[in-house]
């Protein structure tokens, strides 16, 4: 019985290799922008180029390629190819949902499973059952068997959107709780959730966001105690494994606790820290939690740049510039504190960049994706250079997150995700002409509502539909 | 890259060396050496002579201080400003939390207390719990990042609560909290002997943890293969305090309480606490004197809660006088109020209690250092101590008298006439930014109204 059995899956196996090996020359798509002046973001410019793309890998770049007769070829004369822009850390492609408070998970399979917000977006906050944390014990706001991996859905709206403004690829990320989950590097096209990602394990996201009065912990400093904790237990069972792995006989079997192996072989934590003090506290954290961190919502790195730079720790600026809320009282005076961070937030960039430091950016709190790149403009208007601004959005997140093999720069052998633009992203007049993910084209859809008649000529309306 | 680096440090170092200061002339409140008309030398941030004939070296800075008074740096042995959280108020025994590590350095009221004369102070966890978070002491070094302000030499201490804080919580109607359904009993205790009790049932399972580490280092020495212990976070502090390498500062303000604290202290064999806010510790004084335990307490605050009703303003002079360590402290938390009148509150205890001058100088400056055995290096104006001075304009124990000149490691890090000067010039700079962010936003204002 077991033979036939292991004779039919060589069997099957052969039959799977042989169709798959000598892969029909007809099946090879290729496609081609010709013409175009390309920003490989890795390399120097090259004014009048091409770049051959095969089954979704870019092949070649460079100002003389031979492209294959049967190749589609586009008319790159006038346009500029940069790599697809990376959202270093976001929530498009996941259900949206509201943030759910830090309560209590649930410690492995002792408490029924509780779903998280996310995966329960029709019932309505106030139903949740609040449970109250007496302590680390009950693991409080912990979801590390959370995945944003599983979760990716291409029918999400903002995908377009973000598209629309050149972005190719993002490093999604749970939100709920305090020790939110997995988040994945997914890319902005694709049929099926499956495509869309990248790699499933881009790091972990944790949050210092206070139960306020309604359980542990109720402070950042309870949090941050309870993150050490946690790593503590974790290593307390990966230990328990081992031995019982070496003498299941003579050594008890240790209780499944669903949230410590979630925290097995995490490779980053984000951790947030606007602020140098909260950076000092937060480097310190990962250093004693041991795993190499993140920084994010980095509000003030015009001050921060020669200690980060110190400690090598990455970054993703909050590019949604401090400003003074609408609805503020004019009475209320701000303080002079306050005036300077708002005026110097925007040279965080050019700050970070020229100290060395690497950093990427988020969509976080911003409306809109393309609103990502005019607050970088301002940056520019600030000092920053315009490779650094773009490399920020490319080749920095793609290091920051392990997959620069993969993507953030136009090179051959890299995922041939590309923007296509008139002219240079950071320009107001520029529009997205196309973007290729994984060498499939997307044109722009139109952005509702349209602007008046008359008006500068900005959105994307008198470019729609060309090719549709 | 790494050698001019080094080279660098090492110039610094050598800079610091010839950097000298001389406070020349003023009225020298030592605390524990006496009051003479002298002056002090300062090299290296120590103090390297003091008295009334000192030897001037070449190129040292000289400070006229004739008519002036200098004090060792005040320091405040109860305090909660600059940090970001303070009470982790969720659980009965929050041990586990520390307050360090919500240090804030930008917070203004360092910079407050400091020029109130403050050098040194201890930021303690609040006291929502018997047994609260982790403290910390610092220096008031405005303008360091948190790890430059902390004082890595202060024993590490434990903040504990009794009464109506720890048990409030805990009160059958409960506290009302917007969104929960009803209200509920939310933490154990809720009442007084419910306090002692997670008190003593800590304390005991901090021994059965420190058995359970022991037991393993045995096994373990013997070549056993064995799983250590769960590491706990909450009861590691309480080991330490255990093993006397912790110190407790304890919150308690009626008689008989203090009395139920100092038997368990007796049982689990504690020593060395310190009693905060104590008011009616003079009623127990005897008791306290006994046991070697210490008070840090208010000049003359009471009435403000049901438990301060039996204060007297005798209490820091009775305690005293019957041989318990007494320190003044301000509990202040947000803006540093009394913190900057500390010497006004030391000056109380000899209108009240008749105590000589330097013994009110020491109620906020030696005493407390005892209490967080920080002695040796501050407290007192001495050769060989940190030189954490404070000029005053007049005798210190004057309501009139206002802090000139503040020195931390012999740095200077106050001076009421650059304070001064320095203000139009700060108030200038903010207008200016003021209209250049007004004029950004109205100049963005028509792109945000399109559409986009």
């Amino acid at each position: 019985m077991r033979k036939n059995f292991l004779a039919a899956i060589t069997a099957a196996l052969m039959a799977v290799f042989i169709t798959w090996l000598p892969a029909p020359a007809e099946s090879v798509s290729w496609t081609a922008i010709r013409g175009a002046r390309i920003v490989p973001v890795n390399g120097p410019v090259i004014e009048k180029g091409t770049v051959l793309i095969r089954n979704g890998v870019i092949a070649a770049v460079g100002p003389q390629v031979d492209v294959p007769a049967s190749a589609w070829v586009i008319d790159g004369n006038g346009l500029t190819v940069y790599p697809g822009l990376i959202d270093a850390l976001s929530t498009w492609g996941l259900p949206q949902a509201a943030q759910a408070p830090a309560q209590t998970a649930g410690r492995g399979a002792q408490q029924p499973p509780q779903l998280p917000q996310q995966q329960q977006p029709q019932q309505p906050q106030a139903q949740q059952p609040q449970a109250r944390s007496r302590g680390p014990q009950d693991r409080p706001g912990t979801f590390t068997w959370v995945k944003a991996a599983d979760q990716v859905q291409p029918s999400d709206s903002r995908l377009a959107s973000a598209r629309n403004a050149g972005f190719t690829s993002a490093v999604t990320f749970p939100r709920q709780g305090i020790v939110a989950g997995h988040g994945a590097i997914i890319n902005l096209g694709g049929k099926t959730a499956g495509e869309m990602v990248v790699l499933p394990e881009a790091g972990l996201y944790l949050a210092l966001r206070p139960s306020g009065y309604t359980g542990f912990p109720s402070t950042p400093m309870g949090i941050m105690a309870y993150f050490r904790q946690l790593w503590l237990d974790a290593d307390h069972y990966r230990q328990a494994l081992a031995l019982y792995a070496a003498d299941p006989v003579n050594i008890p079997r240790p209780a499944h606790d669903r949230a410590l192996e979630g925290l097995m072989g995490v490779k980053r934590v984000l951790l947030p820290a606007p602020d140098p003090i909260q950076m000092e506290r937060m480097v310190k954290l990962a250093a004693d939690l041991k795993t190499p961190a993140v920084l994010y919502g980095v509000v003030r790195g015009y001050e921060m740049a020669e200690r980060l730079r110190a400690t090598g720790t990455p970054v993703i600026l909050n590019v949604r510039w401090p400003a003074r809320e609408p609805g503020a009282d004019p009475e209320q005076e701000e303080s002079y504190r306050e005036l300077r961070i708002r005026d110097l937030a925007p040279t965080s960039p050019a700050a970070l960049s020229a100290a060395g430091v690497k950093w990427a950016v988020s969509s976080d709190g911003l409306e809109t994706p393309r609103a990502v790149l005019r607050a970088l403009k301002q940056s520019i208007d600030r000092g920053l250079r315009r490779e650094d601004a773009l490399r920020a959005l490319t080749l920095s997140a793609a290091e920051i997150y392990g997959v620069a093999d993969r993507l953030g720069s136009i090179q051959p052998g890299k995922a041939a995700n590309l923007v296509v633009a008139t002219g240079d992203l950071f320009d107001d007049s520029t529009r997205v002409r196309m973007v290729f993910i994984d060498g499939v084209r997307y044109l722009p859809e139109p952005e509702l509502p349209q602007p008046p008649a008359g008006a500068s000529g900005r959105g994307p309306s008198s470019e729609r539909g060309e090719d549709q | 890259m790494r050698a001019p680096v080094l080279a660098l440090t090492l110039f610094a170092g050598a800079a610091c060396a010839a950097d000298v200061v001389v406070i020349q002339n003023g009225t020298v409140h030592t605390v524990t050496k006496g009051t003479f008309r002298g002056s002090i030398v300062i090299r290296d941030g120590k103090i390297a002579d003091v008295g009334e004939k000192v030897l001037t070296p070449p190129g040292a800075r000289v400070v006229d201080a004739t008519g002036k008074h200098i004090i060792p740096g005040i320091i405040d042995a109860h305090t909660h400003i600059a940090l970001d959280s303070i009470n982790e108020s969720s659980v009965s025994v929050s041990s586990m939390v520390n307050v360090a590590e919500m240090l804030n350095p930008e917070s203004v009221s360092i910079y407050r207390a400091m020029a109130g004369g403050v050098t040194v102070c201890n930021s303690m966890h609040g006291s929502a719990n018997s047994i609260g978070g982790q403290n910390v002491v610092f220096k008031l070094r405005w303008g360091a990042d948190a790890r430059g302000l902390i004082f890595d030499r202060a024993k590490p201490s434990l903040k504990m609560a009794l009464g109506e804080n720890p048990k409030r919580q805990g009160s059958p109607q409960g506290l009302q909290i917007p969104g929960l359904q009803s209200p509920q009993n939310l933490r154990y205790p809720g009442t007084r002997m419910g306090v002692e009790d997670v008190i003593r049932d800590a304390f005991t399972r901090a021994r059965a943890y420190q058995r359970e580490w022991k037991d393993y280092e045995a096994r373990r020495a013997r070549g056993e293969k064995a799983l250590p212990p769960r590491r706990d976070l909450q009861l590691e502090p309480l080991v330490e305090v255990l093993e006397g390498k912790r110190l407790i500062h304890a919150h308690c303000y009626r008689a008989d309480e203090i009395l139920m604290l100092l038997r368990v202290f007796d049982d689990f064999n504690i020593r060395g606490v310190t009693l905060q806010h104590a008011l009616e510790a003079y009623k127990v004084a005897r008791e306290i004197a006994e046991r070697g335990h210490a008070v840090s307490t208010f000049s003359d605050w009471w009435s403000y809660k049901v438990e301060a009703y039996d204060a007297i303003p005798y209490n820091a002079a009775i305690l005293h006088r019957k041989g318990v360590l007494v320190s003044l402290n301000s509990d202040d938390a947000g803006g540093a109020e009394l913190m900057r009148r500390l010497n006004a509150e030391a000056a109380k205890v000899m209108k009240y209690g008749g105590l000589s001058e330097d013994e009110a100088l020491a109620m906020i400056t030696i005493n407390p250092a005892k209490q967080l055995q920080i002695d040796p290096w501050v407290g007192s104006i001495e050769p060989g101590k940190d030189a954490d001075l404070v000029i005053y304009d007049r005798h210190p124990l004057s309501v009139y008298a206002k802090v000139e000149k503040v020195f931390i490691d012999g740095r200077q890090y106050f001076d009421r006439d650059e304070d001064m000067s320095r203000r139009p010039k700060i108030e200038a700079e903010k207008e200016g930014l003021r209209r250049k962010l007004q004029d950004q936003q109205k100049q963005a204002m028509p792109q945000n109204r399109r559409p986009s």
